[in-house]
């Protein structure tokens, strides 16, 4: 049995500069196993696509990676305004951004949707006031 | 296994290990060992940024040498549009063509028009197909290579049209068989070029096994012989036979000017490149239509293998596209019938080359995962670059494949030297101690 790589992130909420920061990183270690280039991209968008909730809505979250050779996970866990209706949240086309996030290319209410068509399983929990936890994993074919 | 061509050699001989290549090397490809600096070739991409820093002349561009031409009955140069901003700022370009003609050249060929016809023919592809956006330009070797190593997922994006350096290789010899009765085999086509990326790419050309371009020289190599003839050659047509946007193919932004699509971006240089490429496989940029990337900052102008500055470089194609761009070299209506006919596709998928991984064996390449980062956190994280790795990370990555040991990192080896020194100096004090106690004892 191999022991999980695991690499844990911290992202903070509205810092742009660094945005992008995590999932890059997370697509370099995939590259560094071999595996192939379409689950890459697949992690790549999930793992983007929660970030970036992250960074415009949330005050911070951490965001664990865990790798095996059958399974990848990611786990994030923030401190932000939570989501009253989780259901409306997982609609496409639903969205909260601001004029200023659509502007930068965000808002399209495709967030949530993305990261659990790239998923094969998907957890979400949130509570009003606290935060909220997402739960991705991939299986590596 | 077949073994690839290479477009940058270093010469063992030359090399004295001083490392600014390696320091330099944009994918991180170059490791020096025992004090002579080495390639790794699944990481090249051929940028040529290591020829241009090597303070000992040991990085050599390949390219042709005039004698390998004579085996040609017929030989046409085809300069890359980078050569006419390398002369005097009013320099035509029909005299440089006539200087290449002077020095030995059959004829002299321009590819600024073939530019402008891929432009029409980019245009016409845009506008009818609905393939994954953004879509690449495909006309920087090193670009493409780039993707081939780390980006395979965007390979779909490149778009499949042919370069207008093999266009126009294609018609020059085409020409000259029809003017000259000539054979193809008989027919030599030189491109006189900014950069070895793109000898790499008529040599290995990433879709099919054929180029129409049967040699390169560089542009530094073959200057001093067309300086030397240039004020013979003034006298002449100087008129606009030469012309057209295509003209401005060599710097940042030169292909989306003749481009009507709104949505396009052009990227200069590979950091920012990177950057673009990460967000597309991000799944953004998706309402962008097209991005020109070249992996020079300044683009072709910018090649190593040029002699003019950069930027007056650069200065000089922004006026020759004033004097000389107004008027399309091309029929447009007749290219766009050309583009139909398939005359600009490009057949067959560019394979993926992706970096070794760390273990074919996914199991082990995560065992070495964790022994990679285990060893990275002991190392200093200041990139110094004297275990002859360029950073930090890649030390960590060659110790786990192998390829280095820990010790190479001076600050491991004086950490272990200061165990050493210390054990031993315990070792002389408990022995000191045991002298005395003996000596107290008799």
């Amino acid at each position: 049995m191999v022991e999980p790589f695991s690499q844990s992130f911290l992202i903070e909420g509205r810092n742009f500069l660094n945005a992008g920061k995590a999932s890059t990183e997370i697509k370099s270690i995939l590259k560094q196993l071999g595996v192939n280039a379409a689950f890459i991209r697949r992690v790549a968008i999930a793992a983007y696509e929660a970030e970036m909730n992250v960074v415009m809505y949330a005050r911070k979250a951490k965001m664990t990676f865990q790798v095996t050779p059958q399974v990848i996970k990611i786990l994030v866990n923030d401190e932000g305004p939570g989501i009253p209706d989780i259901e409306r949240a997982m609609r496409e086309g639903y969205s909260t951004a601001t004029p200023e996030m659509r502007e930068m290319g965000f808002g399209a209410g495709m967030g949530l949707p993305n990261i659990k068509r790239n998923s094969d399983d998907f957890t979400i929990e949130s509570e009003v006031g606290k935060g909220t936890q997402l739960g991705i994993t991939i299986n590596i074919s | 296994m077949h073994k690839e061509f290479q477009s940058i050699l270093i010469d063992g001989e030359r090399c004295q290990g001083r490392m600014a290549c390696m320091q330099v090397c944009p994918t991180q490809a170059i490791r020096v060992r025992g004090r002579k600096a080495m390639l790794l070739r699944d990481r090249c991409i051929d940028c040529g940024e290591c020829v241009r820093v090597c303070p000992s002349r040991a990085v050599l561009p390949q390219t042709s040498s005039f004698s390998d031409f004579s085996r040609f009955k017929h030989t046409i140069a085809i300069p890359s549009p980078v050569f006419y901003s390398q002369f005097g700022k009013d320099i035509p370009p029909s005299a440089i063509l006539r200087a290449l003609k002077r020095i030995g050249f059959g004829d002299a060929y321009d590819a600024a028009c073939a530019s402008e016809s891929v432009s029409i023919a980019i245009q016409e592809y845009l506008d009818s197909v609905d393939s994954p956006r953004p879509l690449i330009s495909p006309f920087c070797p090193a670009i493409v290579r780039l993707v081939q190593i780390r980006y395979p997922n965007l390979l779909d994006h490149l778009i499949p049209i042919e370069s207008p350096m093999e266009i126009a290789a294609r018609e020059a010899k085409h020409l000259a068989m029809k003017n000259l009765g000539l054979r193809e085999t008989e027919i030599g086509v030189i491109y006189i070029t900014p950069c070895p990326a793109k000898t790499l790419a008529t040599r290995n050309p990433p879709r099919k096994k054929h180029s129409f371009v049967n040699g390169t020289i560089a542009i530094a190599e073959i200057y001093p012989s067309i300086l030397q003839v240039l004020p013979d050659v003034m006298a002449g047509d100087n008129g606009d036979d030469i012309r057209g946007l295509g003209l401005g193919w060599p710097i940042v932004g030169g292909q989306v000017a003749c481009l009507k699509a709104e949505e396009c971006l052009s990227i200069g240089g590979l950091s920012d490149a990177v950057r673009i490429f990460e967000e597309i496989e991000n799944g953004k940029l998706r309402d962008i239509q097209y991005i020109e990337a070249h992996s020079c900052p300044t683009a072709c102008v910018g090649g190593s293998l040029n002699v003019e500055n950069a930027y007056i470089a650069r200065g000089r194609v922004l006026r020759m596209v004033q004097r000389f761009g107004g008027k399309p070299c091309q029929d447009r209506e007749k290219i766009r019938g050309l583009y139909r006919k398939n005359f600009f596709s490009l057949p067959g998928k560019i394979p993926s080359v992706p970096i070794q991984p760390l273990d074919e064996d996914v199991s082990k390449a995560l065992q070495k995962l964790q022994q990679k980062q285990e060893l990275y956190e002991r190392l200093p994280k200041i990139d110094c670059g004297a275990c002859g790795s360029p950073t930090c990370t890649t030390f960590a990555e060659d110790v786990v494949k192998g390829e280095a040991t820990a010790d190479d990192c001076v600050f491991i080896a004086m950490k272990g030297f200061e165990t050493l020194s210390a054990n031993l100096l315990e070792k002389v004090r408990a022995h000191g101690e045991r002298v005395r106690d003996i000596k107290e004892m008799n």
